[in-house]
């Protein structure tokens, strides 16, 4: 499928976009304005795209969670429910949205737009398909972890200029979590660049194309460490540590209300969707599945599989208890990061006979798959008996490094050598 | 520097480098001040991507406006004074000094240096094609683990020596044995 096919070949929307450039510069507009035209048009697409799939995604989350719950879940607003999501978002856009005397007011109003555009530039590099990515990038992946990082500061300001203890402890919780989980997920992308070659989107997707292969299938390790690690740096439950509602209100952004909550809460949503579409993209194959995006649009490949691992997210905020602070740091120190190290020791060595000797890759990714997977389970499972996780413990540890963050501790209270 | 949009963002670039470093001294409030900070960050970071060094220009982001900045926070939070304003200090003169003297070094570097235009040698052609462009990560990359593996090495033994400090330090006293059970 060439890039620019007839413009209303509709199985990559990157055509009809590619037409009207052609079209806006046979009318002699000058170079800029056909990028400028079509990076708005872009823009204004994936934001429809995502405020849609939010506000169905609300109705599916609260539905499927309830399901999980054993309740019902909302179902009043419209048949079965499914206009609650339209509701929520017309209650957030009525409600009086509240700054309290006490607080920072320039701060206060701009963490909410600080942390908004972030969770918007991230799908910039997100290959929707093949002609359909806004910026592809030489350093896409890299681009992706660095403008989730400027998310710490625009939490904090959240947190700082609330003017309340409750919210600077969830800020400084987050800010906390957000440095631990940045590094795991770095060294879980660094395998996949490793083995691939290239950090730019389209490349990764194209790698697995050629090989036939989803890079899961041959690092599942760093899929694990990587969907963890998003869980957090996206604070969904159960790594949601930082806004506990039993113990932090609602943790940094305990002060905010109505449409400022609103940015928050959709900026949450679209940094899910966002890491989803990384997800996708670096590990299930972006936008090709075997010869079908011949057939079908590429993007609604994508959106699937999008769609499906965001269940997986909806799944664990259903099934599993919120973690506490200390537990979700001392997992990251101690548990994924050395994971990691292997787990890029294990890749670059790999890569590296496979790239001196020159073998061929069908014969040889899946000898490295099964490698993988085998180390995979066992390094699993030594990992956590050495580390005492072999048999369940009740009674907590004293949290040395974390206490100053906020963390409940336990002090020799019940453990089972005091 | 050839076409409009280069042109627009460089001069953006600069306003929102330049304005916001300002506001970081001006400003009186040091939590802003480090807010303007990481405006000034930004800004440096996007003229480094003007200037075709895109790994660089995340990289800045990545290491300054998301991790530094931190630092930086934490810094002020946990100092004992943090409630006081920005202008206290009895540091003016000796500020205004060097911020002259560097000034001064950086003017005449600018304007003594023999600058190339782009296309006036082959090294540096004014629109790289899409093959030039792409090696700026590699090239990083070969250059740090080839030419210049040894730096490299120390800044890894330094940190490495810096985080076990930082342990040690922040380690409470005598919570060793219950750490350990």
């Amino acid at each position: 499928m060439p890039i620019l096919a007839e413009w209303y070949d509709f199985r990559d929307l990157g055509n009809a976009m590619g037409a009207l450039q052609d079209q806006i510069l046979d009318w002699g507009a000058p170079d800029w304005v056909p990028y400028v035209v079509s990076g708005i048009i872009a823009v204004v697409g994936i934001l429809l795209w995502l405020l849609v799939s939010q506000i169905i995604f609300i109705w599916i989350e609260r539905r499927v969670i309830g399901l999980m719950h054993n309740r019902i879940g909302p179902n009043r607003v419209g048949p079965m429910g499914l206009l609650q999501g339209v509701a929520d978002a017309i209650k957030l856009l009525l409600k009086e949205a509240v700054t309290a005397r006490a607080t920072d007011k320039i701060l206060f109003w701009a963490a909410p737009i600080a942390i908004f555009i972030p969770a918007m530039v991230v799908f910039a590099v997100i290959p929707f398909g093949e002609g359909m990515v806004l910026s592809d990038l030489n350093v896409g992946v890299l681009f992706f972890v660095a403008i989730g990082s400027i998310n710490t500061i625009a939490v904090f300001a959240a947190g700082w200029s609330s003017n309340n203890k409750f919210a600077l402890i969830g800020a400084m919780r987050q800010i906390a979590m957000l440095i631990s989980y940045e590094l795991v997920q770095v060294f879980a992308i660094l395998g996949v660049v490793i083995m691939v070659g290239s950090m730019r989107m389209q490349d990764l997707v194209g790698w697995q194309a050629d090989n036939d292969v989803w890079m899961f299938a041959i690092q599942p390790l760093a899929l694990v460490a990587f969907i963890i690690a998003g869980l957090v740096e996206v604070n969904r439950s159960p790594a949601d540590t930082s806004e506990a509602e039993s113990e932090l209100i609602a943790g940094f952004h305990t002060e905010y209300s109505g449409i400022k909550f609103g940015f928050f809460y959709a900026a949450e949503y679209f940094a899910t969707f966002a890491l989803c579409g990384v997800i996708v993209t670096l590990f299930l194959g972006g936008w090709t599945l075997w010869g079908v995006e011949e057939w079908v649009p590429g993007f609604l490949i994508f959106l699937t599989k999008l769609y499906a691992v965001f269940f997986i997210f909806i799944w664990a905020r259903g099934t599993l208890p919120r973690l506490r602070i200390d537990q979700l740091m001392t997992f990251s120190w101690k548990f994924l990061l050395e994971l990691m190290f292997v787990n890029i020791l294990v890749v670059g060595l790999e890569t590296l006979i496979w790239r001196e000797q020159g073998y061929d890759a069908a014969t040889v990714l899946p000898i490295f798959g099964v490698i993988n997977w085998v180390l995979a389970i066992g390094l699993v499972f030594l990992w956590a008996r050495m580390l005492g996780h072999g048999t369940p413990r009740t009674a907590g540890k004293r949290a040395t490094l974390t206490q100053e963050l906020g963390a409940i501790y336990y002090e020799g209270a019940g453990s089972p050598g005091a | 520097m050839e076409d409009t949009g280069t042109v627009v963002a460089f001069w953006t670039l600069a306003i929102m480098t330049i304005g916001s470093a300002l506001m970081v001294a001006i400003v009186r409030n040091l939590i802003h001040a480090v807010v303007f900070l990481v405006l000034s960050f930004m800004g440096v970071a996007g003229l480094y991507i003007t200037l075709s060094a895109d790994f660089v220009g995340v990289a800045q982001i990545l290491i300054y406006s998301g991790a530094i900045s931190i630092l930086v926070i934490f810094a002020i939070v946990l100092t004992p004074q943090a409630g006081r304003d920005n202008a206290e200090t009895s540091m003016r003169l000796p500020a205004a000094i060097l911020a002259v003297l560097v000034a001064t070094m950086l003017g005449y570097a600018a304007v003594e240096t023999a600058w190339i235009k782009c296309g006036e040698t082959a090294r540096l052609p004014c629109f790289p094609d899409a093959e030039g462009f792409d090696g700026t990560a590699q090239a990083i990359g070969n250059a740090l683990l080839d030419k210049y593996i040894l730096p490299f090495e120390i800044a890894a033994a330094l940190m490495l020596v810096a985080m076990l400090g930082a342990i040690i330090i922040v380690r409470a006293e005598g919570t060793e044995g219950t750490a350990e059970e």
